[in-house]
C-alpha cells in the first residue's frame, strides 16, 4: 500500500511540474514537447530501480520506445482529429487511445521485449 | 519566434485543474506499476508512454482559448481547436525525445543507475528541442523556397511582352 502511494504522489508530483512548465512556455508547439515527457517513467523507473534492480528498469525502458513510438503516432493521430474533423479535444484525445493501443501492442507482439 | 518563459499563463489555470493534472499523473502512475507487476515488465515498460494527461493539457488549452476568444465577444471554437493541435503537434516531436530517453536509460542503466537517469533526461531534451528547432527550419525554408519559386515567373511575366 505504501508503495502505490509513493508512486501516487511521485507521479503527480512530476506531472504537475512538467504541466507548470509547459503552460509558462511559449510557443505553443514548443510547450507541447512537455507533453511527451517523460513524467511517469522517471517516477516508476526510479521505484523499478530499487525494487528490482538495474536489469528490470532497462527490459521496461526497451518496451517504453514501443510505447513512445505509439506516441507519436497518438498525436499525429489528435492533431488530425482536431483539425480534419474538427473535433473537440476530449473526444480527439480519447478516441486516439485506441492508435495508441494498436501501435504499442503491435510493435510489442511484432518484435517482442528486451532479450 | 523566440522561446519563452512567461507566468502569466498560469494566471489562467485554476487550482483544480492543477488537482486533475496531479490526480491523473498519480493515477497514471500507479496504474504503469499495476500493470507491469500483474502483466509482465514488457507490458509494463509500454505504459511508461502513456498520453496519461493528454486529455486534461488538451482540453485546458482548448478552453483557455476559447474563453481568451469568447472575452473578445468572438466565437473561440476552432481557435481552441487549433491551440489543443499544436500542442499535439509539439508532443509528436517530443515522442522522438521520449524514445531516445528510453534508448539512452537502456544503455547506461546496467552501469550506473543515478547516470542513466541524468543522461536519459539530457538525451529527451536535446532531442526534442533538435527535432522541433529542424521541424521549424524545414517549415520556414520550404516557404521560401516556394515564395522564390513564385517571384520569377511573375517578374517574367511582367518583363517579358
Amino acid at each position: 500500500m505504501t508503495e502505490y502511494l509513493v508512486r501516487f504522489v511521485a507521479g503527480g508530483l512530476i506531472v504537475s511540474a512538467f504541466a507548470i512548465l509547459g503552460d509558462m512556455l511559449r510557443p505553443k508547439s514548443f510547450a507541447g514537447l512537455l507533453g511527451a515527457a517523460p513524467s511517469v517513467a522517471l517516477a516508476t523507473l526510479g521505484i523499478a530501480v530499487v525494487q528490482h534492480g538495474p536489469q528490470y528498469a532497462a527490459a521496461a525502458s526497451w518496451t517504453m520506445i514501443y510505447g513512445a513510438i505509439a506516441l507519436g503516432c497518438y498525436s499525429l493521430a489528435v492533431c488530425q482529429l482536431l483539425m480534419r474533423f474538427r473535433l473537440g479535444a476530449l473526444p480527439a484525445t480519447i478516441l486516439a487511445f485506441a492508435v495508441w493501443f494498436v501501435v504499442a501492442f503491435g510493435l510489442l507482439a511484432g518484435l517482442g521485449g528486451a532479450a | 519566434m523566440p522561446i519563452k518563459l512567461s507566468s502569466s499563463a498560469l494566471k489562467q489555470t485554476h487550482w483544480y485543474e492543477y488537482a486533475v493534472r496531479f490526480a491523473l499523473g498519480g493515477l497514471a502512475t500507479v496504474v504503469a506499476g499495476l500493470i507491469g507487476s500483474r502483466f509482465g515488465v514488457s507490458v509494463g515498460g509500454l505504459f511508461l508512454a502513456l498520453p496519461a494527461i493528454f486529455c486534461a493539457s488538451a482540453t485546458l488549452i482548448e478552453s483557455h482559448e476559447r474563453r481568451a476568444k469568447e472575452k473578445a465577444g468572438l466565437n473561440g471554437q476552432r481557435r481552441g481547436q487549433q491551440a489543443a493541435a499544436l500542442d499535439a503537434a509539439g508532443a509528436g516531436l517530443g515522442s522522438i525525445g521520449l524514445a531516445a530517453f528510453a534508448a539512452v536509460f537502456y544503455v547506461v542503466v546496467s552501469t550506473s543507475a543515478i547516470g542513466a537517469f541524468i543522461a536519459a533526461v539530457l538525451a529527451w531534451a536535446a532531442v526534442s528541442v533538435l527535432a522541433w528547432w529542424l521541424r521549424r527550419k524545414l517549415r520556414v525554408t520550404s516557404r521560401t523556397e516556394r515564395a522564390g519559386r513564385i517571384r520569377p515567373s511573375a517578374n517574367s511575366r511582367s518583363t517579358v511582352p
